[in-house]
Protein backbone atom coordinates (compact mmCIF):
# COMPACT_ATOMS: atom_id res chain seq x y z
CA UNK A 1 0.00 0.00 0.00
CA UNK A 2 1.18 3.48 -0.89
CA UNK A 3 2.11 5.58 2.17
CA UNK A 4 -0.60 8.14 1.35
CA UNK A 5 -3.26 5.46 1.76
CA UNK A 6 -2.38 4.71 5.39
CA UNK A 7 -4.67 5.88 8.18
CA UNK A 8 -3.85 9.03 10.11
CA UNK A 9 -3.07 7.26 13.38
CA UNK A 10 -0.60 4.99 11.54
CA UNK A 11 1.09 7.98 9.92
CA UNK A 12 1.23 9.77 13.29
CA UNK A 13 3.36 6.93 14.65
CA UNK A 14 5.70 7.13 11.66
CA UNK A 15 6.02 10.90 12.02
CA UNK A 16 6.64 10.70 15.75
CA UNK A 17 9.19 7.92 15.35
CA UNK A 18 11.05 9.89 12.67
CA UNK A 19 10.35 7.20 10.05
CA UNK A 20 8.96 9.80 7.70
CA UNK A 21 9.00 13.60 7.67
CA UNK A 22 5.96 15.81 7.28
CA UNK A 23 7.62 17.37 4.23
CA UNK A 24 8.00 14.00 2.51
CA UNK A 25 4.44 13.07 3.41
CA UNK A 26 3.07 16.40 2.19
CA UNK A 27 5.01 16.01 -1.06
CA UNK A 28 3.57 12.52 -1.47
CA UNK A 29 0.01 13.86 -1.16
CA UNK A 30 0.80 16.72 -3.55
CA UNK A 31 2.03 14.10 -6.04
CA UNK A 32 -1.19 12.13 -5.66
CA UNK A 33 -3.16 15.34 -6.27
CA UNK A 34 -1.05 16.11 -9.35
CA UNK A 35 -1.65 12.60 -10.66
CA UNK A 36 -5.43 12.39 -10.34
CA UNK A 37 -7.06 15.67 -9.43
CA UNK A 38 -7.08 17.01 -12.98
CA UNK A 39 -9.80 14.43 -13.56
CA UNK A 40 -11.30 13.89 -10.07
CA UNK A 41 -11.51 17.63 -9.27
CA UNK A 42 -11.92 17.37 -5.51
CA UNK A 43 -9.83 20.52 -4.90
CA UNK A 44 -10.77 24.10 -5.65
CA UNK A 45 -7.44 25.37 -4.29
CA UNK A 46 -4.21 23.46 -3.56
CA UNK A 47 -2.03 25.34 -1.05
CA UNK A 48 1.31 24.01 -2.26
CA UNK A 49 3.86 26.48 -0.88
CA UNK A 50 1.92 27.25 2.26
CA UNK A 51 1.55 23.50 3.00
CA UNK A 52 5.26 22.80 2.55
CA UNK A 53 6.12 25.71 4.82
CA UNK A 54 3.73 24.35 7.47
CA UNK A 55 5.22 20.86 6.98
CA UNK A 56 8.73 22.18 7.69
CA UNK A 57 7.46 23.87 10.82
CA UNK A 58 5.76 20.60 11.87
CA UNK A 59 9.01 18.72 11.28
CA UNK A 60 10.78 21.17 13.58
CA UNK A 61 8.11 20.60 16.26
CA UNK A 62 8.44 16.84 15.86
CA UNK A 63 12.25 17.00 16.09
CA UNK A 64 12.20 19.25 19.13
CA UNK A 65 9.25 17.35 20.68
CA UNK A 66 7.37 20.62 21.09
CA UNK A 67 3.59 20.32 21.62
CA UNK A 68 3.13 17.24 19.45
CA UNK A 69 -0.48 16.16 18.80
CA UNK A 70 -1.74 13.22 16.72
CA UNK A 71 -2.25 15.68 13.84
CA UNK A 72 1.19 17.30 13.95
CA UNK A 73 2.63 17.16 10.44
CA UNK A 74 -0.53 15.63 8.98
CA UNK A 75 -1.78 16.91 5.59
CA UNK A 76 -5.42 17.83 6.16
CA UNK A 77 -7.80 19.47 3.67
CA UNK A 78 -10.81 21.70 4.29
CA UNK A 79 -14.17 22.08 2.64
CA UNK A 80 -14.03 25.50 0.98
CA UNK A 81 -16.67 26.77 3.43
CA UNK A 82 -14.05 27.43 6.16
CA UNK A 83 -12.49 30.88 6.18
CA UNK A 84 -8.72 30.66 5.79
CA UNK A 85 -6.59 33.72 6.39
CA UNK A 86 -4.87 34.78 3.18
CA UNK A 87 -6.27 31.85 1.17
CA UNK A 88 -9.13 32.27 -1.29
CA UNK A 89 -12.42 30.98 0.14
CA UNK A 90 -15.29 30.50 -2.32
CA UNK A 91 -18.02 28.44 -0.60
CA UNK A 92 -18.47 27.02 -4.11
CA UNK A 93 -20.01 30.31 -5.27
CA UNK A 94 -19.31 33.04 -7.82
CA UNK A 95 -20.67 35.63 -5.42
CA UNK A 96 -17.52 35.29 -3.29
CA UNK A 97 -15.31 35.87 -6.32
CA UNK A 98 -11.91 37.17 -5.28
CA UNK A 99 -12.68 36.90 -1.56
CA UNK A 100 -9.63 36.37 0.64
CA UNK A 101 -10.60 36.12 4.31
CA UNK A 102 -8.63 38.30 6.73
CA UNK A 103 -9.06 35.69 9.49
CA UNK A 104 -9.10 31.93 10.17
CA UNK A 105 -12.21 29.98 11.23
CA UNK A 106 -11.87 28.61 14.77
CA UNK A 107 -11.66 25.05 13.37
CA UNK A 108 -8.76 26.13 11.15
CA UNK A 109 -7.05 27.92 14.02
CA UNK A 110 -7.30 24.76 16.15
CA UNK A 111 -5.99 22.50 13.38
CA UNK A 112 -3.04 24.83 12.81
CA UNK A 113 -2.44 24.99 16.55
CA UNK A 114 -2.31 21.18 16.62
CA UNK A 115 0.37 21.30 13.92
CA UNK A 116 -1.75 20.03 11.01
CA UNK A 117 -0.68 20.96 7.47
CA UNK A 118 -3.49 22.63 5.50
CA UNK A 119 -2.99 21.19 2.03
CA UNK A 120 -5.98 22.72 0.26
CA UNK A 121 -9.63 23.71 -0.05
CA UNK A 122 -12.20 21.25 -1.32
CA UNK A 123 -15.09 21.45 -3.75
CA UNK A 124 -18.68 21.58 -2.54
CA UNK A 125 -22.22 22.40 -3.57
CA UNK A 126 -22.62 26.18 -3.60
CA UNK A 127 -23.24 27.35 0.00
CA UNK A 128 -23.49 23.65 0.95
CA UNK A 129 -26.84 23.43 -0.81
CA UNK A 130 -26.98 20.10 -2.57
CA UNK A 131 -26.41 16.37 -2.32
CA UNK A 132 -24.10 15.74 -5.28
CA UNK A 133 -21.51 18.57 -5.48
CA UNK A 134 -22.94 19.31 -8.94
CA UNK A 135 -24.15 22.67 -7.61
CA UNK A 136 -20.56 23.91 -7.30
CA UNK A 137 -20.28 27.09 -9.37
CA UNK A 138 -16.94 25.84 -10.72
CA UNK A 139 -17.06 22.15 -11.67
CA UNK A 140 -18.49 18.84 -10.45
CA UNK A 141 -16.30 16.39 -8.51
CA UNK A 142 -16.31 12.74 -9.60
CA UNK A 143 -16.79 9.68 -7.42
CA UNK A 144 -13.41 7.89 -7.09
CA UNK A 145 -15.14 4.49 -7.28
CA UNK A 146 -16.89 5.30 -10.56
CA UNK A 147 -16.09 8.52 -12.46
CA UNK A 148 -19.56 8.46 -14.05
CA UNK A 149 -21.16 9.02 -10.67
CA UNK A 150 -21.44 11.81 -8.09
CA UNK A 151 -19.45 11.73 -4.84
CA UNK A 152 -22.52 12.92 -2.90
CA UNK A 153 -22.71 16.30 -1.26
CA UNK A 154 -22.49 18.88 -0.18
CA UNK A 155 -19.03 17.91 1.17
CA UNK A 156 -18.38 15.85 -1.99
CA UNK A 157 -14.85 17.17 -2.51
CA UNK A 158 -14.03 16.36 1.13
CA UNK A 159 -15.21 12.75 0.84
CA UNK A 160 -13.68 12.14 -2.62
CA UNK A 161 -10.29 13.54 -1.54
CA UNK A 162 -10.13 11.26 1.52
CA UNK A 163 -11.33 8.22 -0.41
CA UNK A 164 -8.71 8.67 -3.16
CA UNK A 165 -5.94 9.53 -0.65
CA UNK A 166 -5.43 13.14 -1.78
CA UNK A 167 -5.20 14.01 1.94
CA UNK A 168 -5.12 12.09 5.23
CA UNK A 169 -8.46 13.44 6.35
CA UNK A 170 -10.68 16.41 5.73
CA UNK A 171 -13.12 18.64 7.54
CA UNK A 172 -16.60 18.96 6.10
CA UNK A 173 -19.86 20.49 7.28
CA UNK A 174 -23.24 18.86 7.73
CA UNK A 175 -26.56 20.73 7.69
CA UNK A 176 -28.79 17.86 6.57
CA UNK A 177 -26.34 15.04 5.88
CA UNK A 178 -23.56 16.81 3.99
CA UNK A 179 -20.77 14.94 5.82
CA UNK A 180 -22.43 11.53 6.23
CA UNK A 181 -24.04 11.11 2.81
CA UNK A 182 -20.88 11.80 0.72
CA UNK A 183 -18.85 9.69 3.19
CA UNK A 184 -21.25 6.80 2.50
CA UNK A 185 -21.16 7.31 -1.27
CA UNK A 186 -17.34 7.46 -1.31
CA UNK A 187 -16.70 4.57 1.11
CA UNK A 188 -15.18 6.57 3.99
CA UNK A 189 -16.14 7.53 7.56
CA UNK A 190 -17.93 10.83 8.27
CA UNK A 191 -18.89 12.23 11.67
CA UNK A 192 -21.41 14.98 12.39
CA UNK A 193 -20.99 15.99 16.03
CA UNK A 194 -23.74 17.27 18.33
CA UNK A 195 -24.93 20.76 17.39
CA UNK A 196 -22.75 23.27 19.22
CA UNK A 197 -19.83 20.94 20.00
CA UNK A 198 -17.59 22.35 17.26
CA UNK A 199 -17.42 26.13 16.78
CA UNK A 200 -19.13 27.59 13.71
CA UNK A 201 -17.05 30.79 13.83
CA UNK A 202 -15.61 31.44 10.37
CA UNK A 203 -17.62 28.64 8.81
CA UNK A 204 -19.75 30.33 6.16
CA UNK A 205 -23.37 30.08 7.32
CA UNK A 206 -26.11 28.18 5.51
CA UNK A 207 -28.70 27.30 8.21
CA UNK A 208 -27.41 28.43 11.58
CA UNK A 209 -29.53 26.13 13.78
CA UNK A 210 -28.41 23.04 11.82
CA UNK A 211 -24.85 23.64 10.52
CA UNK A 212 -22.10 21.65 12.21
CA UNK A 213 -18.49 20.87 11.23
CA UNK A 214 -16.92 17.45 11.52
CA UNK A 215 -14.19 15.13 10.24
CA UNK A 216 -14.17 12.79 7.23
CA UNK A 217 -11.48 10.09 7.40
CA UNK A 218 -10.58 6.57 6.27
CA UNK A 219 -11.25 5.09 9.73
CA UNK A 220 -13.26 5.79 12.88
CA UNK A 221 -10.16 6.28 15.01
CA UNK A 222 -9.02 9.23 12.87
CA UNK A 223 -12.45 10.86 13.27
CA UNK A 224 -12.27 10.40 17.06
CA UNK A 225 -8.78 11.89 17.25
CA UNK A 226 -9.73 14.87 15.09
CA UNK A 227 -12.91 15.59 17.02
CA UNK A 228 -10.98 15.91 20.29
CA UNK A 229 -8.73 18.50 18.66
CA UNK A 230 -11.42 20.65 17.00
CA UNK A 231 -14.26 20.47 19.57
CA UNK A 232 -14.90 22.74 22.52
CA UNK A 233 -16.32 26.03 23.66
CA UNK A 234 -15.51 29.08 21.60
CA UNK A 235 -16.49 32.53 22.89
CA UNK A 236 -16.72 33.72 19.26
CA UNK A 237 -19.73 31.43 18.63
CA UNK A 238 -22.72 32.18 20.88
CA UNK A 239 -24.21 28.72 20.12
CA UNK A 240 -21.02 26.92 21.12
CA UNK A 241 -21.70 24.59 24.07
CA UNK A 242 -20.05 24.64 27.47
CA UNK A 243 -19.58 20.88 27.27
CA UNK A 244 -16.69 18.62 28.17
CA UNK A 245 -14.50 17.44 25.28
CA UNK A 246 -13.48 13.81 25.69
CA UNK A 247 -10.47 11.78 24.68
CA UNK A 248 -12.80 9.94 22.33
CA UNK A 249 -10.05 7.65 21.05
CA UNK A 250 -9.53 6.11 24.49
CA UNK A 251 -13.09 4.71 24.39
CA UNK A 252 -12.54 2.69 21.22
CA UNK A 253 -12.03 -0.69 22.87
CA UNK A 254 -14.16 -2.81 20.54
CA UNK A 255 -16.38 -3.92 23.40
CA UNK A 256 -20.07 -3.41 22.68
CA UNK A 257 -21.43 -6.35 24.64
CA UNK A 258 -24.87 -5.51 25.96
CA UNK A 259 -25.09 -2.26 24.01
CA UNK A 260 -28.66 -1.66 22.86
CA UNK A 261 -29.02 -0.74 19.21
CA UNK A 262 -32.36 0.66 18.10
CA UNK A 263 -33.62 -0.11 14.60
CA UNK A 264 -36.34 2.35 13.52
CA UNK A 265 -38.92 0.69 11.28
CA UNK A 266 -39.62 4.00 9.53
CA UNK A 267 -36.19 3.88 7.89
CA UNK A 268 -36.78 0.63 6.06
CA UNK A 269 -39.18 1.97 3.50
CA UNK A 270 -40.21 1.53 -0.08
CA UNK A 271 -37.58 3.13 -2.29
CA UNK A 272 -34.73 1.77 -0.19
CA UNK A 273 -32.29 0.21 -2.66
CA UNK A 274 -32.28 -3.61 -2.23
CA UNK A 275 -28.49 -3.78 -2.00
CA UNK A 276 -28.52 -1.10 0.73
CA UNK A 277 -31.17 -3.04 2.62
CA UNK A 278 -29.18 -6.27 2.33
CA UNK A 279 -25.90 -4.69 3.49
CA UNK A 280 -27.58 -3.02 6.47
CA UNK A 281 -29.32 -6.28 7.38
CA UNK A 282 -25.98 -8.09 7.35
CA UNK A 283 -24.36 -5.43 9.50
CA UNK A 284 -27.08 -5.92 12.12
CA UNK A 285 -26.03 -9.57 12.32
CA UNK A 286 -22.37 -8.57 12.66
CA UNK A 287 -23.24 -6.29 15.58
CA UNK A 288 -25.33 -9.00 17.24
CA UNK A 289 -22.38 -11.34 16.80
CA UNK A 290 -20.33 -8.83 18.80
CA UNK A 291 -22.81 -9.05 21.67
CA UNK A 292 -24.97 -6.01 20.96
CA UNK A 293 -28.70 -6.29 21.43
CA UNK A 294 -30.88 -5.00 18.61
CA UNK A 295 -34.30 -3.64 19.51
CA UNK A 296 -37.09 -2.17 17.40
CA UNK A 297 -37.77 1.51 17.98
CA UNK A 298 -40.12 3.97 16.34
CA UNK A 299 -39.52 7.49 15.06
CA UNK A 300 -43.07 8.23 13.93
CA UNK A 301 -42.47 11.69 12.46
CA UNK A 302 -39.70 10.56 10.11
CA UNK A 303 -41.90 10.99 7.03
CA UNK A 304 -42.07 14.75 7.70
CA UNK A 305 -38.31 15.22 8.01
CA UNK A 306 -37.67 16.38 4.44
CA UNK A 307 -40.57 18.87 4.57
CA UNK A 308 -39.51 20.30 7.92
CA UNK A 309 -35.91 20.52 6.80
CA UNK A 310 -36.57 22.29 3.50
CA UNK A 311 -38.69 24.94 5.24
CA UNK A 312 -36.42 25.49 8.26
CA UNK A 313 -33.10 25.37 6.38
CA UNK A 314 -34.26 27.60 3.52
CA UNK A 315 -35.80 30.14 5.90
CA UNK A 316 -32.54 30.42 7.79
CA UNK A 317 -30.60 30.54 4.52
CA UNK A 318 -32.71 33.35 3.09
CA UNK A 319 -31.76 35.44 6.10
CA UNK A 320 -28.09 34.36 6.25
CA UNK A 321 -27.50 35.00 2.54
CA UNK A 322 -28.89 38.54 2.71
CA UNK A 323 -25.33 39.62 3.52
CA UNK A 324 -24.18 39.07 -0.08
CA UNK A 325 -25.01 42.47 -1.46
CA UNK A 326 -21.94 43.51 -3.44
CA UNK A 327 -20.81 46.04 -0.83
CA UNK A 328 -18.24 44.59 1.55
CA UNK A 329 -16.66 41.69 -0.36
CA UNK A 330 -17.07 39.46 -3.38
CA UNK A 331 -18.81 40.13 -6.65
CA UNK A 332 -20.47 43.42 -7.57
CA UNK A 333 -22.52 43.88 -10.74
CA UNK A 334 -23.32 47.55 -11.25
CA UNK A 335 -24.92 48.71 -14.48
CA UNK A 336 -25.54 52.27 -13.30
CA UNK A 337 -29.15 51.74 -12.16
CA UNK A 338 -28.57 52.73 -8.55
CA UNK A 339 -28.10 50.86 -5.28
CA UNK A 340 -31.16 48.61 -5.34
CA UNK A 341 -30.45 47.61 -8.91
CA UNK A 342 -26.85 46.81 -7.97
CA UNK A 343 -28.03 44.50 -5.16
CA UNK A 344 -30.44 42.65 -7.41
CA UNK A 345 -28.06 42.21 -10.33
CA UNK A 346 -25.19 41.13 -8.07
CA UNK A 347 -27.34 38.51 -6.39
CA UNK A 348 -28.94 37.26 -9.58
CA UNK A 349 -25.58 36.83 -11.36
CA UNK A 350 -23.62 35.72 -8.28
CA UNK A 351 -25.89 32.95 -6.99
CA UNK A 352 -26.54 29.69 -8.83
CA UNK A 353 -29.95 28.19 -9.55
CA UNK A 354 -30.26 26.02 -6.42
CA UNK A 355 -29.21 28.83 -4.08
CA UNK A 356 -31.75 31.21 -5.63
CA UNK A 357 -34.43 28.53 -5.41
CA UNK A 358 -33.75 28.08 -1.70
CA UNK A 359 -33.60 31.82 -0.97
CA UNK A 360 -36.99 32.15 -2.68
CA UNK A 361 -38.53 29.22 -0.79
CA UNK A 362 -37.19 30.52 2.53
CA UNK A 363 -38.33 34.08 1.87
CA UNK A 364 -41.77 32.74 0.97
CA UNK A 365 -42.08 30.59 4.08
CA UNK A 366 -41.10 33.53 6.31
CA UNK A 367 -43.26 36.11 4.53
CA UNK A 368 -46.41 37.69 5.90
CA UNK A 369 -49.40 35.40 5.50
CA UNK A 370 -47.35 32.23 5.08
CA UNK A 371 -45.17 32.24 8.18
CA UNK A 372 -47.70 30.37 10.36
CA UNK A 373 -48.42 27.68 7.79
CA UNK A 374 -44.82 27.07 6.79
CA UNK A 375 -41.94 28.19 9.03
CA UNK A 376 -43.82 28.02 12.33
CA UNK A 377 -45.58 24.77 11.49
CA UNK A 378 -42.26 23.19 10.47
CA UNK A 379 -40.63 24.35 13.71
CA UNK A 380 -43.45 22.75 15.69
CA UNK A 381 -43.09 19.43 13.88
CA UNK A 382 -39.37 19.75 14.57
CA UNK A 383 -40.25 19.65 18.30
CA UNK A 384 -42.16 16.41 17.73
CA UNK A 385 -39.21 14.91 15.86
CA UNK A 386 -36.89 15.81 18.71
CA UNK A 387 -39.29 14.13 21.15
CA UNK A 388 -39.35 11.01 18.94
CA UNK A 389 -35.61 10.66 19.49
CA UNK A 390 -35.89 11.27 23.23
CA UNK A 391 -38.50 8.49 23.42
CA UNK A 392 -36.46 6.11 21.25
CA UNK A 393 -33.31 6.66 23.30
CA UNK A 394 -35.14 5.40 26.40
CA UNK A 395 -35.08 2.00 24.70
CA UNK A 396 -31.57 1.99 23.21
CA UNK A 397 -28.07 3.49 23.37
CA UNK A 398 -27.63 4.18 19.65
CA UNK A 399 -29.88 4.06 16.59
CA UNK A 400 -28.84 2.27 13.40
CA UNK A 401 -30.08 3.25 9.92
CA UNK A 402 -28.84 3.24 6.33
CA UNK A 403 -27.00 6.52 5.60
CA UNK A 404 -28.42 6.98 2.11
CA UNK A 405 -31.35 5.19 0.45
CA UNK A 406 -29.26 4.48 -2.68
CA UNK A 407 -25.60 4.13 -3.68
CA UNK A 408 -23.95 6.96 -5.66
CA UNK A 409 -26.17 8.12 -8.53
CA UNK A 410 -25.06 9.13 -12.01
CA UNK A 411 -23.86 12.66 -12.76
CA UNK A 412 -26.76 14.74 -14.04
CA UNK A 413 -29.37 12.16 -13.05
CA UNK A 414 -31.18 14.26 -10.43
CA UNK A 415 -30.19 17.77 -11.53
CA UNK A 416 -33.42 18.74 -13.25
CA UNK A 417 -35.63 17.56 -10.39
CA UNK A 418 -34.89 19.39 -7.11
CA UNK A 419 -37.38 17.36 -5.09
CA UNK A 420 -35.81 13.98 -6.00
CA UNK A 421 -32.43 15.46 -5.09
CA UNK A 422 -33.84 16.59 -1.71
CA UNK A 423 -35.02 13.03 -1.00
CA UNK A 424 -31.38 11.82 -1.15
CA UNK A 425 -31.06 13.21 2.38
CA UNK A 426 -34.09 11.45 3.81
CA UNK A 427 -32.14 9.38 6.38
CA UNK A 428 -29.64 12.02 7.48
CA UNK A 429 -31.85 15.10 7.99
CA UNK A 430 -33.59 14.15 11.27
CA UNK A 431 -30.27 14.06 13.12
CA UNK A 432 -29.63 17.75 12.34
CA UNK A 433 -33.18 18.79 13.21
CA UNK A 434 -32.80 17.10 16.61
CA UNK A 435 -29.24 18.41 17.13
CA UNK A 436 -27.86 14.94 17.93
CA UNK A 437 -24.61 13.34 16.66
CA UNK A 438 -24.37 10.88 13.75
CA UNK A 439 -21.68 8.89 11.98
CA UNK A 440 -21.53 6.98 8.70
CA UNK A 441 -19.20 3.99 8.23
CA UNK A 442 -18.64 1.78 5.16
CA UNK A 443 -20.82 -1.35 5.31
CA UNK A 444 -20.40 -3.05 1.96
CA UNK A 445 -20.44 -2.66 -1.81
CA UNK A 446 -22.99 -3.13 -4.55
CA UNK A 447 -22.37 -5.77 -7.20
CA UNK A 448 -21.07 -2.96 -9.41
CA UNK A 449 -18.53 -2.06 -6.73
CA UNK A 450 -20.12 1.09 -5.31
CA UNK A 451 -19.62 1.67 -1.57
CA UNK A 452 -22.52 1.68 0.90
CA UNK A 453 -22.82 3.38 4.29
CA UNK A 454 -24.28 2.53 7.67
CA UNK A 455 -25.37 5.33 10.02
CA UNK A 456 -25.35 5.40 13.82
CA UNK A 457 -27.18 8.18 15.66
CA UNK A 458 -26.52 8.96 19.31
CA UNK A 459 -27.99 10.85 22.23
CA UNK A 460 -27.26 14.56 22.60
CA UNK A 461 -23.50 14.88 23.30
CA UNK A 462 -22.99 11.10 23.34
CA UNK A 463 -20.33 10.95 20.64
CA UNK A 464 -18.61 8.24 22.65
CA UNK A 465 -21.32 5.60 22.04
CA UNK A 466 -21.57 6.12 18.28
CA UNK A 467 -17.79 6.19 17.85
CA UNK A 468 -17.49 3.07 19.97
CA UNK A 469 -20.06 1.05 18.05
CA UNK A 470 -18.83 2.33 14.67
CA UNK A 471 -15.28 1.35 15.61
CA UNK A 472 -16.31 -2.10 16.86
CA UNK A 473 -18.19 -2.68 13.60
CA UNK A 474 -15.18 -1.49 11.58
CA UNK A 475 -12.83 -3.81 13.47
CA UNK A 476 -15.12 -6.76 12.69
CA UNK A 477 -15.33 -6.00 8.95
CA UNK A 478 -12.96 -5.32 6.06
CA UNK A 479 -14.95 -2.73 4.09
CA UNK A 480 -12.95 0.28 5.26
CA UNK A 481 -9.72 -1.30 4.03
CA UNK A 482 -10.79 -1.23 0.38
CA UNK A 483 -9.42 1.58 -1.73
CA UNK A 484 -10.96 2.84 -4.99
CA UNK A 485 -9.36 1.76 -8.30
CA UNK A 486 -7.65 4.95 -9.44
CA UNK A 487 -6.71 3.71 -12.92
CA UNK A 488 -9.59 5.54 -14.58
CA UNK A 489 -8.51 8.83 -13.01
CA UNK A 490 -4.86 8.65 -14.08
CA UNK A 491 -3.22 10.14 -17.11
CA UNK A 492 -5.76 12.78 -18.00
CA UNK A 493 -4.41 15.45 -15.63
CA UNK B 1 -52.35 27.41 -1.37
CA UNK B 2 -50.79 27.30 -4.81
CA UNK B 3 -47.99 29.70 -5.64
CA UNK B 4 -48.53 32.01 -8.63
CA UNK B 5 -46.23 33.84 -10.99
CA UNK B 6 -47.10 37.06 -9.20
CA UNK B 7 -46.11 35.54 -5.85
CA UNK B 8 -42.76 34.54 -7.31
CA UNK B 9 -42.16 38.05 -8.65
CA UNK B 10 -43.02 39.44 -5.22
CA UNK B 11 -40.67 37.04 -3.41
CA UNK B 12 -37.91 37.82 -5.90
CA UNK B 13 -38.35 41.50 -5.04
CA UNK B 14 -38.18 40.74 -1.30
CA UNK B 15 -35.12 38.53 -1.92
CA UNK B 16 -33.43 41.26 -3.97
CA UNK B 17 -33.04 39.00 -6.98
CA UNK B 18 -33.35 40.37 -10.53
CA UNK B 19 -34.85 37.21 -12.02
CA UNK B 20 -35.23 36.81 -15.77
CA UNK B 21 -38.62 35.90 -17.26
CA UNK B 22 -37.45 32.31 -17.76
CA UNK B 23 -36.32 32.08 -14.15
CA UNK B 24 -39.70 33.31 -12.92
CA UNK B 25 -41.44 30.60 -14.98
CA UNK B 26 -39.05 27.86 -13.84
CA UNK B 27 -39.24 28.80 -10.15
CA UNK B 28 -43.04 29.08 -10.24
CA UNK B 29 -43.25 25.48 -11.46
CA UNK B 30 -40.56 24.11 -9.13
CA UNK B 31 -41.78 25.92 -6.01
CA UNK B 32 -45.31 24.73 -6.76
CA UNK B 33 -44.07 21.12 -6.64
CA UNK B 34 -41.99 21.62 -3.50
CA UNK B 35 -44.82 23.42 -1.68
CA UNK B 36 -47.21 20.68 -2.70
CA UNK B 37 -44.83 18.14 -1.14
CA UNK B 38 -44.49 20.04 2.15
CA UNK B 39 -48.29 20.40 2.37
CA UNK B 40 -48.23 17.05 4.20
CA UNK B 41 -47.19 18.96 7.34
CA UNK B 42 -50.71 20.34 7.62
CA UNK B 43 -51.95 16.88 8.61
CA UNK B 44 -49.77 16.87 11.77
CA UNK B 45 -51.54 17.89 14.95
CA UNK B 46 -49.37 20.61 16.49
CA UNK B 47 -51.84 22.14 18.93
CA UNK B 48 -50.02 23.38 22.05
CA UNK B 49 -46.64 22.33 20.62
CA UNK B 50 -43.90 24.90 21.12
CA UNK B 51 -41.76 25.47 18.04
CA UNK B 52 -38.07 24.47 18.18
CA UNK B 53 -35.82 27.10 16.64
CA UNK B 54 -32.61 25.92 18.30
CA UNK B 55 -31.94 22.49 19.81
CA UNK B 56 -29.84 23.94 22.60
CA UNK B 57 -30.89 26.43 25.26
CA UNK B 58 -29.76 29.86 24.11
CA UNK B 59 -28.72 32.14 26.90
CA UNK B 60 -28.38 35.83 26.64
CA UNK B 61 -25.01 36.49 28.13
CA UNK B 62 -23.68 39.89 28.98
CA UNK B 63 -20.08 40.72 28.63
CA UNK B 64 -18.07 43.61 29.95
CA UNK B 65 -17.99 46.59 27.66
CA UNK B 66 -14.26 46.49 27.11
CA UNK B 67 -12.22 47.38 24.09
CA UNK B 68 -10.71 44.24 22.56
CA UNK B 69 -8.59 43.75 19.44
CA UNK B 70 -10.55 43.86 16.19
CA UNK B 71 -9.83 43.87 12.47
CA UNK B 72 -7.85 46.97 11.43
CA UNK B 73 -9.71 49.11 8.82
CA UNK B 74 -7.18 48.27 6.11
CA UNK B 75 -7.83 44.54 6.55
CA UNK B 76 -11.60 44.98 6.77
CA UNK B 77 -11.66 47.00 3.54
CA UNK B 78 -9.29 44.77 1.58
CA UNK B 79 -12.09 42.78 -0.05
CA UNK B 80 -14.31 45.76 -0.87
CA UNK B 81 -15.43 45.91 -4.52
CA UNK B 82 -15.06 49.69 -4.25
CA UNK B 83 -13.82 51.94 -1.48
CA UNK B 84 -13.23 55.58 -0.71
CA UNK B 85 -10.59 56.20 1.97
CA UNK B 86 -11.80 54.23 5.03
CA UNK B 87 -15.32 53.65 3.71
CA UNK B 88 -17.12 51.09 1.54
CA UNK B 89 -18.35 52.90 -1.54
CA UNK B 90 -21.83 52.17 -2.94
CA UNK B 91 -23.73 53.61 -5.92
CA UNK B 92 -25.32 57.00 -5.28
CA UNK B 93 -28.52 56.75 -3.22
CA UNK B 94 -29.64 60.41 -3.07
CA UNK B 95 -29.69 62.40 -6.29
Amino acid sequence: MDVVELNGWELAEKLKGGEITSRALTEAYLERIDAIDGRLRAYITVCREEALRQADEADRRLREKEGITPLTGMPVALKDIFSTKGIKTTCGSRILEGYIPPFDATVVERLKGAGAVIIGKLNMDEFAMGSSTENSAFFPTLNPWDPGRVPGGSSGGSAAAVSSAECVLSIGTDTGGSIRQPAALCGVVGLKPTYGLVSRYGMIAFASSLDQAGPIARCVRDCAITLTLIAGRDPKDSTSLHAPVHEYESHLDGNIKGMKIGIPEEYFIEGLHPEVEKAVGESIRVLEGLGAECVEVSLPHTEYAVSVYYLVATSEASSNLARYDGVKYGLRVDEGGGLLDMYKLTRDRGFGAEVKRRIMLGTYSLSAGYYEAYYRKASQVRTLMKRDFEEAFRMCDVILTPTSPTPAFRLGERLSDPLTMYLSDIFTISCNLAGIPGISVPCGFTEEGLPLGLQFLGRFLDEISILKVAHAYEEATEWHKKRPPLGKLLGEG
Amino acid sequence: MSITRRDVEHIAELSRLALTEEEVSLYTEQLKKILHYVEKLSSVDTRDIEPTTYTIPLQRRRRRDEVSPSLPPEEALKNAPERDKDCFKVPRIIE
